[in-house]
């Protein structure tokens, strides 16, 4: 598979201002510290993190629809970082994004079928017919009828708004679709049909997927391929199989194990990790996650890790990541016989009805 | 049988709204035991957090609770006076909710707002005795440096410190009961841990009982010893949290089971539950989950199920559970 997206050494840093009239400089935000990832066609690749970690500030600076302060982005082999505006138009129809709040990012005053035709008005792709032809055919590919071309926003639940934000996003035929937590705001079974939704799309369109979520249940489900950032930095990268089997970067590890599972039998099995996330106004020296970290020694105090490759395919910044004393396995029985013959049984006759 | 706390009998609330009467709460029965955590899931607008409004008579206008008992240790609580009621809650009923910071006032510091919460209860406190007990309170939720904290503003606490603080104003009274509605929603994983883990140990010192509102199944077998199960303003299943996922009854509760993508297996499709939410001016006639329901039937279109025993201790609203069973005499027949 061929490279799509490469990110190197991304970072964007607010300056921090102080004074009325004659402003200094008192220090920055470091949002986004020094990350690189590349994406392949047709892959997912997540990016998780808890809030603030950076991850979609990276979303944003790979759409460039916020400036980076330092490094570059290569879309499709050519440097994004250096396209003037009308360059960076013609990119952009290849580049869509889909947003988390399906309630604030869709115009109320414009119909369903003129926001899904937007974006094809704005690259001058086609005329009013064949825009309509298409908006028809993007309506029936996220599973909605036609006549809710004529309909307002206001009218949709908010799953609904969700498939209308991804049409809208698949008019302009894009390979790079941004995804910045897309199912985060809708309930546990929307959130399946939407999921399940962009998983087909993906294998029917050959769609590249940057995938921004803080759900790993979800992401394990969705990509190919995660990335975990913390406070503006990549603390670990690998395919889906062996970042789960096996975390190498102690905070994936204390992410892994905070997530609760639906299962009454491990109850209790895990200690929290302790504190909060520092500022990204003041990033602890060393490696960031230290003061957190309940594996830190001295070296970590001061010294940045470096990001390097652990196994094949598997990076991580951490000093200590071979010496890590192991964690049991994840004891989880996972569904009881009775549960998975229902379950199976719910399946069946949903394909039966549907 | 544990010694029962609450008990809630046939509970109705409605709101009267242009679009016609809406059933927010619709006839729900549930038992809070001593000590014990009872979880309620569903997703949005099932009811859940208008039964807890319900039960602290606290719904907002139009909305009214029409009928039912609300029995806290046998006192029902729709009848007792208003004054009486506003010293049960915070009193012996208190509440959490999803988003702290607006709960906190950002004007006021941290620990005048909790002095205040504990002034209503106990009024003839001195200032000095009433901050040194507040200060007590931000340590039992392992608040550090809790004395500098008594001087902030919640603007300088992050997220978790906030719903910390909010658990510390709850608690200051000791109350019996504490309802938790959606409390860790807002908050990261590792965050929604710790909290977690400090309500179950605040829990086990004080012997509260809890009712944890939550659309997290996750959440749910993490915290809950009873499950309830609500879909439309109904209580669908009610069991032990370990029936709930082990012998997994309702349609309904399965089409949440397995829309939660699992970490411990490997899934291609997730198993979405087809459709929406009705409105709930609009409830369909029969079992309101039915043009959902992959098993509907004619019966199921047209009558009510009411929730039955399935098992010891396991109840079902459904005409057709346990599915297996029904599906097994179909085919025979």
């Amino acid at each position: 598979m061929s490279v799509l997206l490469e990110v190197s050494d991304l970072a964007k840093h607010y300056p921090v201002k102080k004074g009325i009239i004659r402003q200094k400089q008192v220090g920055a935000v470091r949002a986004v510290d020094g990350v690189s990832f590349s994406l392949r066609r047709g892959e997912t690749l997540a990016l998780v993190g808890e809030s603030g970690c950076g991850k979609s500030t990276t979303a944003r600076l790979v759409l460039r629809l916020i400036e980076p302060s330092a490094g570059s982005i290569r879309f499709d082999g050519q440097d994004v970082t250096g396209l003037d505006d009308g360059g960076m138009r013609g990119l952009r129809r290849r580049m869509q994004i889909v947003f988390q709040d399906p309630y604030a990012s869709l115009n109320p005053r414009l119909t369903v079928g003129d926001a899904i035709a937007e974006p094809m008005v704005v690259h001058g792709i086609g005329n009013d017919a064949s825009r309509r032809a298409k908006v028809q055919e993007l309506l029936a590919l996220v599973g909605l009828r036609p006549f809710h071309a004529d309909r307002y926003p206001h009218e949709f639940s908010g799953g609904q708004r969700q498939r209308i934000g991804i049409a809208r996003a698949l008019a302009v035929e894009p390979d790079l679709v941004v995804c910045d937590e897309p199912v985060s705001a809708l309930d546990v079974s929307i959130q399946a049909q939407v999921v399940n939704l962009m998983k087909d799309l993906q294998a029917r369109l050959g769609l590249s997927y940057l995938f921004i979520a803080h759900d790993l249940a979800v992401v394990k489900h969705m990509a190919d391929r995660i990335a975990v950032m913390y406070l503006g930095a990549m603390m670990e990268v690998g395919g889906k199989g062996e970042l789960f089997a096996r975390p190498r970067h102690p905070y994936t590890r204390a992410l892994l194990s905070a997530i609760p599972h639906p299962d009454p039998s491990r109850r209790g099995s895990v200690t929290p990790l302790g504190g909060d996330v520092p500022s990204p106004m003041a990033v602890p020296p060393g490696c960031r996650f230290h003061t957190r970290c309940p594996y830190a020694q001295e070296r970590c105090r001061s010294e940045v890790p470096r990001m390097r490759e652990i196994a094949p395919g598997q990076q991580v910044a951490c000093h200590f990541s071979e010496t890590l004393p192991d964690v049991p396995a994840a004891q989880s029985n996972g569904l009881t016989a009775i549960a998975a013959h229902r379950l199976a049984l719910y399946d069946a006759a949903r394909h039966k009805v549907g | 049988m544990q010694q029962e706390l609450l008990r809630v009998e046939g509970l109705r609330t409605v709101f009267q709204t242009s679009s016609g009467l809406v059933r927010a709460v619709d006839g729900v029965d549930l038992s809070v035991a001593r000590g014990r955590t009872l979880g309620i899931v569903g997703e949005s607008g099932c009811g859940k957090s208008m039964l807890s409004l319900s039960i602290m008579r606290l719904v907002p206008q139009p909305g009214r609770t029409v009928d039912g008992k609300v029995l806290l240790e046998g006192r029902n609580l729709l009848d007792i006076p208003t004054g009486d009621m506003r010293q049960v809650r915070g009193g012996q009923i208190a509440m959490i909710f999803q988003e702290p910071m607006t709960s906190l006032n950002p004007v006021h510091t941290v620990g005048r707002q909790i002095v205040e919460a504990m002034k209503v209860h106990s009024p003839k406190d001195s200032a000095a005795a009433l901050k040194e007990q507040a200060i007590a309170a931000l340590k039992r939720v392992r608040i550090p440096s809790p004395e500098r904290r008594f001087d902030e503003y919640p603007h300088q606490l992050s997220g978790g410190m906030r719903q910390r603080v909010m658990i510390a104003m709850a608690l200051a009274c000791r109350p019996r009961l504490l309802i938790a509605d959606e409390p860790t929603t807002a908050l990261d994983v590792t965050v929604q841990a710790q909290i977690l883990d400090l309500l179950r140990e605040l829990q086990a010192e004080t012997g509260m009982s809890i009712i944890l509102i939550t659309h997290d199944l996750g959440v749910v077998a993490e915290m809950a010893d009873d499950v309830a199960v609500m879909y439309a303003g109904k209580v669908v299943e009610r069991t032990s949290a370990r029936a709930l996922f082990e012998d997994p009854q309702h349609p309904y509760t399965l089409g949440l089971l397995g829309s939660v993508p699992r970490l411990d297996e490997d899934r291609d499709r997730l198993l979405a539950i087809e459709g929406a939410v009705p409105p709930p001016f609009a409830f369909p006639d029969g079992c309101r989950f039915n043009p959902r329901c992959p098993f509907a039937i004619a019966r199921c279109r047209t009558e009510m199920p009411p929730l039955r025993l399935v098992e010891d201790g396991h109840e079902v609203a459904c005409h057709r559970a346990p599915i297996e069973k029904a599906l097994a005499m179909e085919s025979a027949a």
